[in-house]
């Protein structure tokens, strides 16, 4: 999966929050939607999208949509 | 000689505590998001005097009533709680009493969680075919509320308390088909009330709060949503192939799917990991919340009542829970009309 689409399913996974505010060097956790559930969202669409499975440690690690990318990657 | 469900009635505690109530505490919530992501709208909570005992003598009365049961005729009790009057004796004992039911019967607490109901029905069927007993009074009550810490936005909304009776008998409309089941001790971290068992008996009061704000203690109930997540879709869809092979089933010989009720946003992520179709997948949250191990009785409750069921057959059950303890069963309602 190309980065471009990653940063767009992760968009998805929020409701309120301006599309144009995702790229890859966005802080996810400093956006004012990021919550819990939005957490295990992304777990989610990660397992579904990628078969990978990144847990709440991987995530508690990440600071950038691109970092996030990274581990979902590796 | 089979097992079947002869009959299922459920307890709901008066106190409700709706979306708009939780917003009240919670700004930062909105009820479009709570019903939006996780399909509950109202839980109703046990009151301070009221425990899981008294909800389940409550269910097991809607019981006898509704399906006219002679209580002289009831020979064994299964009560599922994590939630005992008592650290001893045993609840189910209490109950006995409560019920007015024969003292020449068996009565036993289980401790189990979301998967209880089902683990509660395997050992009701085996009591019941290996001639030990022919009415089976299996009690499921839950008081998660009590655990709860009251900044624990989450968990808050989530659970709900409640109680369901269900009937075992030697003939009923449901039968109890084959069961799988898988325990991993390895998760018990996380979904855990670390204190007041013998481990570690005395409250540690060791409240911090975690990077999403929530409260995070060993006194209350705390649980880990990332690792309970990658738990669910780790062992749920295995724990299905296998109950199907042991029923000698395909996916497409079920009519209805009735998972543990844990919220509409799980249960619509295992759908569609699962390639499950909307019309054969039963949800019953919005009500009532996740009330442990009393969603899948309620669940099936509902689909009767709202005639889901009408005309159906296989029904598969499957429940992920804390331990980890996993269980999957089909029921064969044979087609049933009412």
């Amino acid at each position: 999966m190309e980065l471009k689409e990653f940063i767009q399913l992760f968009a998805e996974q929020f409701d309120d929050t301006a599309v144009e505010l995702f790229t890859s060097k966005t802080e996810f956790k400093k956006l004012d939607e990021w919550d819990s559930l939005t957490a295990l969202s992304v777990i989610a669409m990660i397992d579904e999208e990628m078969e990978k499975r990144i847990t709440g440690a991987d995530i508690r690690n990440s600071n950038t949509i691109e970092d996030l990318f990274n581990v979902a990657n590796s | 000689m089979e097992a079947y469900i002869k009959g299922i009635s459920y307890y709901l505690p008066e106190k409700m505590v709706t979306n708009e109530d939780l917003i009240s505490q919670f700004p930062e919530w909105s009820v479009e998001k709570i019903t939006k992501k996780l399909g509950i709208n109202e839980r109703h909570v046990a009151s301070d005097d009221e425990t899981a005992s008294d909800m389940a003598v409550n269910a097991a009365e809607k019981l006898i009533e509704e399906y006219k049961i002679d209580k002289s005729s009831i020979d064994y009790i299964i009560f599922v709680t994590q939630s005992p009057d008592y650290i001893l004796p045993t609840t189910a004992c209490l109950i006995q009493d409560r019920l007015g039911l024969p003292t020449s019967i068996g009565a036993i607490d289980v401790n189990l969680g979301c998967s209880g109901f089902i683990y509660g029905l395997s050992l009701a069927k085996g009591l019941v075919l290996g001639g030990m007993s022919n009415n089976v009074l299996l009690l499921t009550s839950e008081t998660y509320s009590k655990h709860i810490h009251p900044k624990d936005k989450g968990n808050r909304t989530i659970f709900g308390d409640a109680a369901a009776a269900t009937l075992i008998s030697t003939d009923g409309f449901a039968e109890i088909k084959n069961f799988s089941f898988s325990t991993d001790g390895k998760g018990a971290d996380n979904l855990i009330v670390k204190t007041g068992g013998f481990r570690m008996p005395k409250p540690l009061d060791d409240l911090t709060f975690d990077e999403y704000g929530n409260p995070k203690s060993s006194d209350y109930l705390f649980m880990d949503g990332s690792a309970i997540l990658t738990y669910t879709l780790d062992y749920l869809p295995p724990i299905i192939s296998d109950n199907l092979l042991k029923n000698n089933l395909e996916k497409e010989d079920i009519d209805l799917f009735v998972f543990h009720q844990a919220n509409k946003y799980l249960l619509e992520l295992l759908r569609k990991k699962m390639r499950i179709q909307k019309d054969k997948y039963y949800l019953y949250c919005e009500k009532v919340g996740n009330t442990v191990s009393s969603t899948i009785p309620i669940a099936l409750k509902e689909a009767i009542l709202d005639e889901t069921l009408a005309n159906k057959s296989n029904v598969l059950l499957a429940a992920p829970g804390l331990g980890y303890s996993t269980g999957a069963a089909v029921l064969d309602f044979g087609k049933h009309s009412n």
